[in-house]
């Protein structure tokens, strides 16, 4: 698949649009999984898709192929739902605002968990489980999100954030510190 | 061997570990560190059930309509330098629109109907080509990254500079043809161009944000897109008028 990713770059490279198609259908669905458990917004992860192909395009000239084309558009919709989440942090009141609403789930859900019903107790671990990702840094996030559920290495990580191992690894470990500092008091009904 | 810290377990967790054999041979042993593991990977499987809403094998198909027009805009300021002609071009737009105003002879009701729609879809055209370049450089600028130190938009700002001058004059057509929502539009526009025009070609974080809240405060991008969309509309479809019906 990569050896076919490689001859449709260096086709779309030389100004061949259907083959930038290709790209844009066959990495798409991944980009949106990515930008989704990043922004955790799906009108955000939209945008993040849209926008990673138009940087991408504009940047193809940048693209080296030692690492995979795949890794190359993670570090581009990493960086730029990074931007959105930042920006949408700059606005004081909606942070204040969204703040409130994730404590006000945590609450919620900590006062209700040992619920009989285990559908409604699985649907409960997955809004704390949404919220305790969205108690995040953006950079803890990223990080996390980039290894959790992307599989990318510490170094492709970092690369990514621009950050040295031993920083990509504290993010991490911040990250799964929160997480389970979330997360356990509810999880640990399911033991 | 000591007790295993957090840190080592979560890069065990995910392979990262570089002395796996020696904890996996302690966590045989030690009953306290294997809780502790197992502790974490219940949060850390938990976590995967956080769901993510599904997107169909169609899902490339529809991301590639929606960016394909802009791919092809992008294409051609990277490759044909717009710059250099745009300016000349929407200037003989113009002044062919003026003259079309200015020199009409009496002529038939259809006719001078004809014309007036022709001169109207040649503006049109010239506006929506200089829209979907505004809009490039609010959205370069409203979407550009956290820096440190500063950013450079000498590219911005030289565009804005362009663009200016060919905004002056759509503006004056379009109040003297009593256009009034175009002539809105682009007197915001000329007013943020202005500033970007006028800004150094490096900025900082703060210089930036006052740009983008400048963008941001009049929507601008949002009205830029609108009124582009609906320039284009017409270049497509120049049968049909503002109000929707068939001429």
């Amino acid at each position: 698949m990569e050896v076919e990713a490689g001859s449709a770059v260096e086709r779309a490279r030389a100004g061949d649009s259907d083959a930038f198609r290709l790209l844009v259908e066959q990495h798409s669905r991944s980009i949106f999984r990515l930008a989704f458990r990043m922004t955790g917004n799906e009108q955000d992860a939209e945008d993040v898709v849209q926008e990673t192909f138009l940087r991408a395009f504009k940047q193809l000239d940048r693209y080296e192929a030692r690492s995979s084309f795949s890794t190359w558009l993670f570090r581009i919709a990493s960086n730029y739902s990074l931007d959105l989440i930042r920006m949408r942090k700059r606005h004081e009141d909606k942070r204040e605002r969204g703040t409130d609403e994730e404590r006000d789930i945590l609450q919620n859900i900590a006062m209700d968990t040992p619920g009989p019903d285990r559908v409604v107790y699985g649907a409960q671990v997955r809004d704390r489980v949404n919220a305790a990702l969205d108690e995040l840094s953006p950079q803890e996030r990223t990080a996390f999100v980039l290894r959790h559920f992307e599989g990318l290495s510490i170094e492709e990580i970092g690369a990514t954030l621009g950050t040295g191992a031993n920083a990509t690894k504290h993010s991490i470990f911040r990250a799964v510190q929160k997480l389970r500092k979330n997360l356990e008091p509810v999880v640990g009904h399911a033991r | 061997m000591n007790h295993i810290s957090e840190e080592q377990l979560v890069l065990l967790y995910y392979g990262e570990s570089t002395e796996a054999p020696a904890i996996d041979q302690h966590l045989v042993e030690c009953e306290e560190c294997r809780k502790e593991f197992r502790a974490l990977q219940l949060v850390l499987n938990t976590v995967d059930s956080a769901p993510v809403p599904e997107r169909g094998p169609e899902y490339g198909q529809a991301v590639w309509q929606r960016i394909e027009k802009r791919i092809g805009a992008r294409k051609r300021r990277n490759f044909t330098q717009w710059w250099i002609w745009a300016p000349a071009m929407a200037a003989l737009l113009v002044t062919a629109f003026l003259a079309g105003r200015l020199t009409h002879k009496p002529l038939g009701a259809d006719v001078a109907k004809n014309q007036q729609q022709i001169r109207e879809r040649i503006l049109m055209v010239a506006v929506g080509d200089h829209l979907e370049r505004s809009q490039m450089v609010l959205a370069e600028l409203s979407n550009a990254p956290d820096h440190k130190g500063k950013l450079d938009i000498t590219d911005e700002r030289e565009m804005a500079s362009e663009l200016l001058d060919d905004n002056r004059l759509y503006r004056q057509t379009a109040h003297s043809t009593g256009d009034t929502a175009v002539a809105n539009v682009l007197d915001d526009l000329e007013r943020v161009l202005l500033e970007i025009a006028h800004s150094p070609n490096e900025v900082s974080n703060g210089q930036l944000d006052d740009l983008r809240q400048q963008i941001e405060s009049r929507g601008l991008l949002f009205k830029v897109r609108v009124m582009g969309s609906q320039a284009r509309e017409q270049e497509v479809a120049p049968s049909t008028k503002k109000d929707g019906k068939k001429l």
